[in-house]
């Protein structure tokens, strides 16, 4: 939370409807996402009790297990999970581009597109990732058979829910998430966390506030909850009946009315969305996406093992690094895209944004063995300068460029720049600001980080246990009770 | 009082025992501590070793303090990043090669270099290690070190900092390899065993602050101070004029080694500007009132210049906000806690983190942060705060998550700051604004 | 009668469990909470009554599952949770005697026989049994008797008691629910506390209480169960602390006035009579504090929220302080605009948010 959200959130709950937070779209939507919206049953670990599956808003599917506590109809649901699910994924698995090979790297095929999953909210996600841990180490034959497509889902699960905690990824996407962070509602993010409410700030119903619509949203007759969890009365007072009574027609109408509002919601969420222009740098993540999109494919086509219960060692570090990395990288890249982003690091100093007023674009430093181009620009900052001498910043107009403070008096800032003016001693025009340019910097960097050096699994220290047993799975995976 | 060296050093080379750990709370001389090790090991012939610090500061101050113990001729490799220019505290000294690779330090026995800059080694193994600051340090640095060397010696502070990430993730929670966790808790956690030692005696805190840090900040880990009571003396040359809250929180301080200058209670923003500028006004008047500090150093006694006062705050825009107080010809030290690490000053002033705030968070009550703040000093801590803070400690809610098979952590930062409030009620002085 | 019977007025009054004391945690410093609980007020059917009725339905799917979980641990005298413990407390394998205090009737009675079993067995009496089922403990809260039921209290042999709490949330790969993890490890600290006064009153080491109490739950998605020992003594200095506290309950009573009643004055028919208006403003008396957490823990909260409205609090405490403690919406819009001059300590607050609106303007235009 900043202050600039904070002011949006009070000028919601003056104005009555939510406020704009972002001027782009900083999530990927795909053309045609598939829509999950997955309820489990109260009590249970991640039993799942019933999904509104689809790529079209016109055609939901609805999924459901008849007698929740029989293990073999969860598997049958599994099943028709991965029917829909599998086939929406390998519609991706098709044209291709070439990416050239880079320093260290052959070059290689990436898919064109990516799937991407859309599910209400951080409960969806965890209903991914649960259901992905119980559905990968399953056998196709033996014992405990189940459908072979049943661990294929389960890895596929996985690999959606643990893309989605890489910061920036768009493949695996709550729409409470992306909603909150373009709009803020003139309520508490703990109710935001509330589909329907969320939904109901930002496009009100006409002839009625956000805070109304929200009020009403609350009220789980008329919206129930966006699952997993189901509303606790109508588990009482329907959801158990018809399972009691063991109809069919009954319990599909009862949990396609649980779901239909919420499945709605999904899509008036996407058209939202989709209103909103997309960042600049929106693309280059989702071929990042799309670049792990490609890699998991084929080595799910060669048959690699389901993903490990939990990571060790190496693999723990290793992650933990990849993220902080991702992280850095997407904050400094939306705000670069989105000034609304950059101006809450003017607010808290690590930016100003002002005006050229001196600049010597041909400065030359001779002090040291070679004459390079150092360019000296005045900037008269609007913002106070909380930032002095020592400070490199970038602006994002010019994002290959990096400013050394020289001097700070009163509001002008001294840069010397470098980088981003081609390699001669003169000034390729355009590549230094002008007198007059207005432009904005900061300490945000998107430079590329070089990965951190990790030993091999194998040469795990002893300080950290020694090189971990090799993950296989075994029967006890497989017969794992599901109950 | 014991001396630990020697039973460290007899459960390094006992052949036992791959790693020891020694505690050190604050100003207990684990810089001390490591230069005698090295200087032991050296003698002994346990060698080569290579030394590990956490930042380019630790390691220059370290090489500054090493190479005057060492005898003659004991070369010293400083490992460094390409562009680092060694500070004049390295260059003078002969006997230190700096290179941005092992091959470029010649037969250096004794290689020294951040753990940042040991990561990016691939190859290469040193028989002994000593690793400082080791509770700075996050277990995945660890991880990627580890390799490099054979028996490590681990020295560190447990109630300070504990290391950070930017990422926000239980996914490791419970694994006894948490990348987030301390590089020592780790360590322990895969090896229990490991003798761990505790340096017993602060020798920067005063008679009057060891006990309150040390019940607050380490309490299972009970140490004392090396000074006794009246041994250190901190007296003010002159009188202060109109006796304002200022002059007295000052008088309170060098009487009696704390004071609490409290302010109205009132919700601020962090950069609340009375506070900061309290801050600021204090410790110009403990220069001001030519204080003179008394002690085992200084038995004639040494003036208290501003080199010696620091300022402490938990936010950087808290220190901007201080510093604006103050002349920029100012020596006073601002900084945050997290920079305050490891340093030492005769008289302290500490923007208590929870003043003003209508709501604690975890950062604010994260114990080590008050603890570093309230053991830098040698001779007196004045805390400036508003009113109401214990008042807010009792409202806040006890909401954290537990995670299942994550050790508790002790001290908690809520008690902590139970207990030093509770010992700065009797050392109030307020400002009536 | 005494001020606190007062407020309550006819109704029989809502006894604290080890949950409603829990709860004295997380929100301390609430004192209409405080105040409401510790005069045994059904604050459920306040809420309700005044429009603003709490949501914690609770699932039969849910309430069932519980259910099957605690009888098959404990089915055959504990058969199942016996193994576990012996696992997880390494106790001995022949020491396994099992008490059901369950089937004892009256309240005092129960409390009195857990009390004498548990005393004797801390004598070191083996036969005074391994195993303690439902037993009643006493806990005092701000002067009166509160009788706890933990689900089970477990002594090691020649050892220590330790405190068994089942709960039916999973446990997946050694993760579990963080929420529900430290609800459950307040709960038990409950329960140690209760248990280490007992002891210490008749005579005994409280210490004999471990602050590790034993977390039951069911493992992955099956039903077999497994136990993880919880460290809770950060919750017991947090609960003592505010155990401590409740002293301050009567200070706020003796402030209110004499006259004012939550008494809903039922009818004949079970229905509230007592007039809205009066018992909104009645709880306007006493201070709330309300936060967006409150939702999920209390039954006045929907109401606290409304009354909440317009406040910068109603909508998050970082909210709140990310705009400087202003406390009012429309003070914070219109120090944003510089409509209004700000009072003196609201300088610094007015300067950031003029600057934050400027800069949104800016972006947005």
């Amino acid at each position: 939370m900043s202050a600039l959200t904070a002011l949006a959130r009070v000028s919601a709950v003056s104005s009555g409807v939510a406020q704009p937070i972002a001027t782009v779209r900083h999530v990927h939507l795909s053309s045609r996402p598939l829509v999950f919206v997955p309820l489990a049953l109260a009590g249970e670990a991640n039993a799942p009790l019933a999904a509104l599956v689809g790529s079209s808003p016109d055609a939901p599917q609805l999924l459901f297990v008849p007698q929740p506590r029989n293990r073999d109809q969860r598997f049958e649901f599994a099943a028709k999970l991965a029917a829909i699910l599998l086939s929406y994924v390998d519609s991706f698995c098709g044209e291709t581009e070439t990416v050239p090979a880079g320093r260290n790297t052959e070059p290689r095929e990436r898919y064109v597109d990516a799937p991407q999953i859309l599910v209400p909210n951080g409960g969806g996600v965890g209903f991914v990732r649960l259901f992905g841990r119980s559905t990968r180490f399953r056998r196709t034959e033996g014992e405990y058979a189940v459908d072979a497509s049943v661990p294929l889902l389960g890895r596929w699960l996985t690999f959606f829910a643990e893309r989605s905690e890489y910061p920036g990824s768009s493949l695996l996407v709550s729409m409470t998430g992306a909603l909150s962070m373009h709009w803020a509602t003139g309520q508490s993010a703990v109710e935001d966390a509330n589909l329907a409410a969320l939904v109901g700030w930002i496009d009100p119903p006409s002839g009625m506030s956000g805070a109304e619509a929200a009020l009403e949203a609350e009220d789980p007759l008329t919206w129930p909850p966006a699952g997993p969890a189901t509303d606790p009365t109508f588990d009482n007072e329907v959801l158990a009946p018809a399972i009691e009574a063991g109809s069919l027609s009954m319990l599909e109408s009862a949990l396609r009315s649980q779901l239909m509002p919420t499945w709605e919601l999904m899509w008036r969420g996407v058209s939202l969305l989709r209103g909103l222009p997309p960042g600049a740098r929106v693309e280059q993540r989702w071929t990042a996406d799309r670049d792990a999109f490609t890699g998991f494919a084929s080595y799910v086509a060669e048959g690699g093992y389901p993903q490990a219960k939990r990571d060790v060692a190496v693999a723990a570090a290793q992650r933990l690094a990849r993220l902080e990395r991702a992280q850095a990288l997407y904050d400094a890249q939306r705000a670069y895209d989105d000034p609304l982003l950059l101006a809450e690091y003017r607010l808290s100093g690590e930016a100003f944004a002002g005006t050229v007023i001196a600049s010597s674009p041909d400065r030359i430093d001779d002090s040291g063995k070679r004459r390079v181009l150092r360019p000296h620009v005045t900037v008269r900052s609007e913002d106070p300068v909380l930032l002095g001498p020592g400070a490199s910043v970038v602006s994002p107009a010019r994002p290959s460029q990096t400013g050394s403070f020289v001097s700070v008096s009163g509001p002008d800032v001294v840069l010397e720049l470098s980088g981003g003016m081609g390699r001669g001693l003169t000034t390729p025009p355009g590549s230094v600001p002008e007198v007059g340019e207005r432009l904005t910097y900061t300490t945000l960097t998107e430079s590329y980080q070089a990965p951190a050096a990790f030993p091999s699994r194998e040469e795990t220290p002893w300080t950290h246990g020694g090189p971990p047993v090799e993950y296989v799975p075994d029967d006890e995976d497989a017969a794992e009770d599901w109950s | 009082m014991s001396d630990v060296l020697p039973a460290v050093l007899a459960d390094l080379t006992s052949g036992l025992h791959r790693g020891v750990v020694v505690d050190s709370p604050p100003g207990a001389g684990k810089s001390t501590l490591v230069v005698r090790a090295t200087s032991s090991m050296v003698s002994s012939g346990q060698l080569p070793l290579m030394i590990v610090a956490q930042t380019n500061e630790q390691v220059d101050d370290l090489i500054a303090r090493l190479v005057p113990a060492l005898p003659p001729g004991v070369g010293i490799g400083r490992l460094s990043a390409q562009g680092y220019v060694a500070p004049p505290r390295v260059a003078q000294h002969a006997s230190v090669t700096v290179g941005s690779k092992v091959a470029d330090l010649g037969p250096a026995l004794i290689v020294i270099g951040t753990a940042a800059k040991w990561a990016t080694l691939s190859e290469g193994q040193w028989p002994w290690a000593i690793v400082d600051e080791a509770y700075q340090m996050r277990s995945d640095m660890l991880l990627r070190i580890a390799n490099r060397f054979d028996k490590a010696l681990f020295v560190g502070d447990p109630g300070q900092l504990d290391p950070f990430s930017v990422v926000e993730s239980e996914r490791w929670t419970g694994l006894t390899w948490d990348p987030m966790q301390s590089a020592v808790a780790v360590l322990l956690r895969h090896n229990p065993d490991l003798p761990v030692h505790r340096l017993p005696v602060s020798w920067r805190l005063p008679y009057s602050a060891a006990p309150v840090v040390s019940q607050a900040f380490y309490p299972f880990a009970e140490f004392t101070s090396g000074t006794g009571e009246g041994d250190r003396r901190l007296s003010l040359s002159t009188s202060g004029v109109g006796g304002g809250a200022v002059d007295a929180a000052v008088e309170m301080a060098a009487a009696t080694g704390w004071a609490l200058y409290e302010l109205p209670s009132q919700h601020t923003l962090r950069t609340d500007a009375e506070a900061a500028a309290a801050c600021a006004a204090l410790a110009q008047r403990v220069v001001e009132r030519g204080a003179v500090a008394y002690s085992e150093v200084a038995p004639d006694g040494a003036p208290v210049t501003e080199a010696r006062v620091a300022i402490g705050a938990a936010h950087r825009d808290q220190v901007a906000a201080i510093r604006s107080y103050l002349p920029e010809s100012s020596e006073i030290t601002v900084d945050t806690a997290n920079r305050l690490q490891g340093r030492e000053y005769d008289v302290t002033i500490v923007l208590h983190p929870l003043s003003g705030r209508r709501d604690a968070t975890a950062f604010h009550l994260e114990s080590g942060r008050l603890c570093v703040l309230a053991s830098r000093h040698r001779h007196a801590c004045i805390v400036v705060a508003r009113a109401g803070i214990p008042e807010l400690l009792d409202a806040h809610p006890s909401t954290e998550p537990v995670h299942l098979n994550v050790p508790v952590k002790f001290p908690d930062g809520w008690e902590a700051n139970q207990a030093i409030m509770a010992h700065l009620h009797g050392h109030r002085v307020r400002d009536s604004g | 009668m005494t001020n606190l019977e007062c407020l309550r007025g006819a109704a029989a009054p809502k006894s604290h469990n080890a949950r409603t004391i829990a709860a004295l945690t997380t929100n301390p410093g609430c004192s209409r909470r405080a105040v409401m609980d510790a005069a045994g007020i059904d604050k459920e059917r306040l809420a309700s009554h005044v429009g603003f009725p709490a949501r914690f339905g609770q699932s039969q799917f849910a309430i069932t599952r519980g259910n099957v979980f605690e009888a098959q641990l404990k089915a055959n005298g504990c058969a199942e949770l016996l193994r576990l413990l012996r696992e997880v407390l390494a106790l001995p394998i022949g020491a396994a005697a099992y008490d059901d205090l369950e089937s004892v009737n009256q309240l005092d009675a129960r409390a009195d026989r857990s009390r004498e079993l548990l005393t004797r067995a801390a004598d070191g009496d083996e036969d005074a049994g391994t195993l303690f089922d439902h037993p009643l403990l006493r806990l005092e809260v701000g002067g009166r008797w509160v009788y706890l039921e933990p689900d089970l209290i477990a002594l090691q042999f020649g050892g220590k008691f330790y405190v068994v709490e089942i709960k039916s949330f999973a446990v997946i790969d050694g993760k579990a629910d963080g929420t529900k993890v430290s609800a459950a490890a307040t709960q038990s600290a409950v329960y140690v506390l209760a248990m280490r006064r007992l002891l210490a009153e008749a005579g005994y080491d409280p210490g004999l209480v471990s602050h590790d109490v034993v977390l039951v739950c069911p493992e992955n998605f099956s039903n077999r169960p497994v136990a993880t020992l919880v460290d809770v003594r950060k919750k017991l200095s947090v609960l003592e602390r505010q155990l401590a506290r409740m002293g301050r309950i009567d200070a706020i009573v003796d402030g209110l006035s004499p006259s004012l009643t939550f008494d809903l004055q039922v009818d004949d028919a079970g229905v509230p009579q007592r007039p809205v208006a009066e018992l909104v403003d009645g709880m306007g008396q006493i201070d709330a504090r309300y936060s967006p957490e409150c939702l999920a823990n209390c039954e006045l909260a929907f109401f606290c929220r409304h009354e909440a409205r317009g406040s910068t609090a109603a909508l998050g405490k970082s909210v709140r302080e990310e705009l400087g403690g202003v406390s009012s919406v429309s003070h914070a819009l219109s120090l944003a605009s510089g409509a209004v001059p700000p009072a003196e300590d609201e300088i610094e607050a007015a300067e950031m948010l003029r600057f934050a609106a400027k800069l949104r303007s800016e972006c947005l235009s």
